[in-house]
């Protein structure tokens, strides 16, 4: 493994580790806005050229935007009197220190199975346009009708209801 | 770590990222911050796909670029609708701890 790869991994799980302990909100969503950045750098180094463009646009530029937005509507920087944490905070830990265990476990010992390393695929942009209207026509149909009914669903959901008087 | 598969070192950090997302969901108290937990998660999977997809037997059949990209799709939608619903509890209970929404509890 290069060394680029170590410093986009050291970079991506820095951004996600800051993202879950910093105490400021506003700071949580600057930090998962790195995190996303260098999964798209990993996306890069795998030469997975289309995902890693898409990831950018679609994180980096979209979700990190909407969390902001939501905190900042949501007056979500101010930090709580009881911390961050949750009261169960040791039990999610262990759930996540677990799960790491196992997964970890799964991949060092089938690790000599695993291929060594192949000729990197060549999948342009006109071979995933020809597959997405070709064999994947029908998923990128209910994809299209999911996100505008997301969206519909979003906007009716946070719409703004009348004052009633209480 | 001499003839250490690439692949391997790609899922070790996709299993570092989805056991972060994890814990941070599940031991913050704003709702914003388990959802960005829960889009760190869906992340590392598809850090999975796509390292599956490029050392596959068959890349040039797209499968696991394919699986990524309506992933992504179906993230954003998820997460537009989650942070939707996170606005619209703030404006009846006036807040986003979730330690304080506890109004179903028996």
């Amino acid at each position: 493994m290069s060394i680029v790869f170590y410093g986009i991994a050291a970079l991506t799980v820095a951004g996600a580790l800051a993202t879950v302990l910093l105490k400021n909100t506003v700071h949580c969503a600057l930090a998962v806005a790195v995190a996303f950045a260098g999964l798209a750098l990993l996306f890069l180094s795998l030469d997975a050229q289309f995902v890693g463009f898409a990831q950018i646009l679609v994180y980096v530029g979209a979700v990190a935007i909407l969390v902001v937005f939501a905190i900042l509507l949501t007056r979500g920087s101010e930090t709580p009197e009881g911390g961050v944490f949750s009261r169960s905070w040791l039990a999610g830990l262990a759930v996540g220190a677990g799960v790491f265990a196992v997964l970890g476990w799964a991949v060092i010992e089938s690790a000599r199975a695993l291929p060594l390393g192949t000729a990197a695929p060549v999948a342009t942009v006109h071979d995933i346009g020809v597959a997405l209207v070709g064999r994947y026509v029908l998923p990128l149909e209910i994809v299209a009708l999911l996100l505008t009914a997301a969206t519909i669903g979003a906007v009716i959901v946070a719409l703004h209801e009348k004052e009633r008087p209480r | 770590m001499c003839a250490v598969s690439p692949l391997a070192a790609y899922l070790l950090v996709a299993a570092l990222l989805f056991a972060i997302g994890l814990a941070g969901a599940l031991t913050r108290r704003n709702a914003i911050l388990v959802l960005i937990g829960i889009e760190l998660m869906l992340n590392a999977a598809n850090l999975n796909l796509i390292a599956f997809w490029r050392y596959g037997p068959h890349p040039e059949a797209l499968t696991g670029m394919m699986f990524a990209i309506f992933s992504i799709a179906v993230a954003a939608a998820e997460a537009a609708v989650g942070l939707g619903l996170v606005i619209s509890i703030y404006r009846h209970a006036r807040t986003t701890d979730l330690d304080e929404m506890n109004r179903m509890k028996g």
